[in-house]
């Protein structure tokens, strides 16, 4: 909005931004070359960012068809990302909708409780919840990170701060009608919250794919691996050859990124809003 | 207005209805609450009590429930007396010391040109904040390649440049949580720069005007209107910054294994190490509640200082 005129000035600075990101984002521009380069190649020095050798596919073979089961750690990934992103919205959008639309006893010391749960961090309790896992007969399964992965206070609070901003005259109209409490849920509040669900699905996606701590912590079987599970074995089996690990970091980022790129507008004012209101 | 709806719909029915309006949104509301919640105290609040308790005990896994034995605030003395947690308290301090106030200074000046100074805003933003999103344990071994010694492109380009004896990096003890560092900071920075930006837009535009008409200069501009008025927002990343590198972890879990010679040891690698590769359970829950208080202490002592400080 501010920069509707052209200055020469704000031209130099962008030309000036545009070398500075070009820098930022080296490791990843490396990343790709050293993955379609031959192990030798990936020393040269100065860096042959183009490959002269390209060894594209016998890496990308390494990797997807090689003894580790890199094609299974990611069905593994995506099931648990998929399902507890799943969970999380319904959990937190009725949580959300309860805390910000319904009047009920308890509710204001409910939320304060809530803000409270915020300030527990993940990494104290993970002693506890090893244990209960295993009391539970869950170690070594996917039960146990969809379990410990579904609810979230702080999706709970965006959706809440989301909802809170709908008009009480849309859920006053429906009840008219003679919907439930459930059927306003469902039917009204859900559909107008749609932008800020997908904003909360894709972050949640995002969390669970690059989780590294709770698979590390739960699971045992190689064959229930993870994707960066998976990394961690592929950097014990093959430590030394850089372009294959460079390839499977490439497998590992790449969806993500393809998702950030299509939904980047969610992503950011998502985590913008968090930010700012949180 | 909604509960004479109840009362028509129902004009017909016996006059004592016991599930009226409001009792059925009070039964509504804990029915849509209640699996968060239920949640929040299996997962969050019984653990950490539980590990309160556990941190008050002697227990090695393998003995079972039964073998669990009360110590009193034995654990607690023997942590302050542990070299090694001393000394992954010292690196997590130093940790936060290196990369917060380094990627909240870049942040905000970045974000102040893209702002103010930039075409193509979205693009900058998206390229800066693509490393947040990407796999901590990915980018991880990027860097490690990157770091490497003698073959690195790092190394390589610093004894380009006349330095005939780089750092080592991950392997040497004096660079190696210097060398986390630049990762995190890189990784973080664009986090920074979007929560600032999502500041910057919420600053009134007219207050910018009237400055240049004052004839107030760009970088005048920045310090008289930008920075107070992102006092909110500063506020904010310090106290989450701060957080979330106290729970630094993926990085050095999967790059140093807190070595060589715990260099680059931290709190959360001593309660994974005493905890899952020792198993005592005791121990590494005391660790666990030192965590707790400190983040509870970072977190009050930022409050308290916000409400002097920062002026909305």
């Amino acid at each position: 909005m501010t920069n509707r005129k052209f200055k020469p000035g704000n031209l130099i600075f962008t030309t000036l931004f545009a070398l500075l990101s070009v820098f930022f984002l080296m490791p990843l521009v490396w990343m790709l070359s050293a993955a379609s380069k031959t192990e030798k190649d990936v020393w040269t020095f100065p860096i042959q960012w183009i490959p002269k050798d390209w060894n594209l596919i016998a890496n990308f073979k390494a990797v997807w068809m090689g003894d580790v089961a890199f094609g299974l750690f990611y069905m593994n990934s995506l099931k648990i990302a998929l399902i507890s992103t799943i969970a999380t919205i319904v959990i937190s959008a009725m949580a959300g909708y309860a805390l910000g639309k319904l009047n009920f006893k308890g509710r204001s010391l409910i939320f304060t409780l809530m803000l409270a749960f915020m300030m527990i961090p993940e990494q104290a309790t993970l002693v506890p919840r090893y244990i209960m896992i295993k009391e539970l007969g869950l170690y070594d399964s996917h039960a146990s990170l969809i379990l410990m992965g579904m609810f979230s206070s702080y999706f709970t609070f965006l959706l809440r701060q989301f909802m809170i901003g709908i008009h009480n005259d849309m859920l006053e109209a429906a009840e008219l009608d003679g919907a439930g409490f459930f059927r306003i849920f469902w039917s009204v509040v859900l559909p107008l919250s749609r932008p800020i669900l997908a904003t909360v699905g894709i972050i949640k996606f995002i969390w669970t794919w690059n989780d590294y701590q709770g698979p590390l912590i739960m699971l045992n079987s190689t064959k229930l691996y993870t994707i960066p599970l998976g990394m961690q074995f592929f950097k014990e089996e093959f430590g030394t050859q850089i372009s294959v690990m460079m390839m499977a970091s490439v497998a590992a980022i790449l969806p993500l990124l393809i998702l950030f790129l299509a939904l980047q507008k969610q992503v950011i004012d998502g985590i913008a809003i968090g930010g700012v209101k949180g | 207005m909604s509960e004479s709806a109840v009362t028509r719909k129902t004009a017909g029915a016996p006059t004592k209805i016991y599930w009226t309006r409001k009792r059925r949104e009070q039964l509504a509301g804990w029915l849509f609450i209640a699996p968060e919640v239920i949640g929040m105290l299996v997962i969050a609040v019984f653990p950490l009590l539980f590990s309160l308790f556990l941190s008050l005990t002697e227990w090695n896994l393998v003995g079972g429930l039964s073998a669990i034995h009360f110590v009193g605030l034995d654990n607690f003395i023997e942590l302050f007396r542990d070299n090694r947690f001393l000394l992954a308290l010292k690196n997590n301090v130093l940790f936060t010391i290196g990369t917060v106030p380094v990627t909240m200074l870049l942040g905000v000046v970045l974000s102040a040109l893209i702002h103010k100074k930039l075409y193509a805003k979205t693009f900058f933003k998206v390229a800066f904040f693509v490393p947040y999103i990407c796999s901590t344990v990915a980018i991880a071994a990027v860097w490690q390649a990157l770091y490497h010694p003698s073959k690195g492109p790092i190394n390589q380009i610093l004894m380009q440049i006349g330095l005939s004896e780089p750092p080592r990096w991950l392997v040497d003890t004096s660079f190696s949580l210097v060398a986390i560092m630049i990762i995190y900071v890189w990784q973080l920075l664009g986090y920074q720069i979007i929560i600032f930006l999502a500041g910057m837009t919420n600053i009134p535009e007219e207050l910018y005007e009237a400055a240049t008409i004052d004839g107030a200069s760009g970088i005048g501009q920045f310090r008289r209107i930008t920075l107070p008025l992102l006092g909110p927002t500063t506020f904010f990343l310090a106290i989450t910054s701060t957080i979330s590198s106290f729970k630094i972890f993926d990085m050095i879990k999967f790059l140093t294994d807190g070595g060589p010679n715990y260099s680059s040891t931290v709190i959360v690698y001593q309660i994974y190490e005493e905890g899952f590769e020792r198993f005592k359970m005791g121990y590494a829950s005391a660790m666990s509640w030192v965590l707790f208080l400190i983040i509870m202490l970072v977190t009050s002592i930022t409050w308290m200082t916000q409400n002097r400080k920062v002026h909305y």
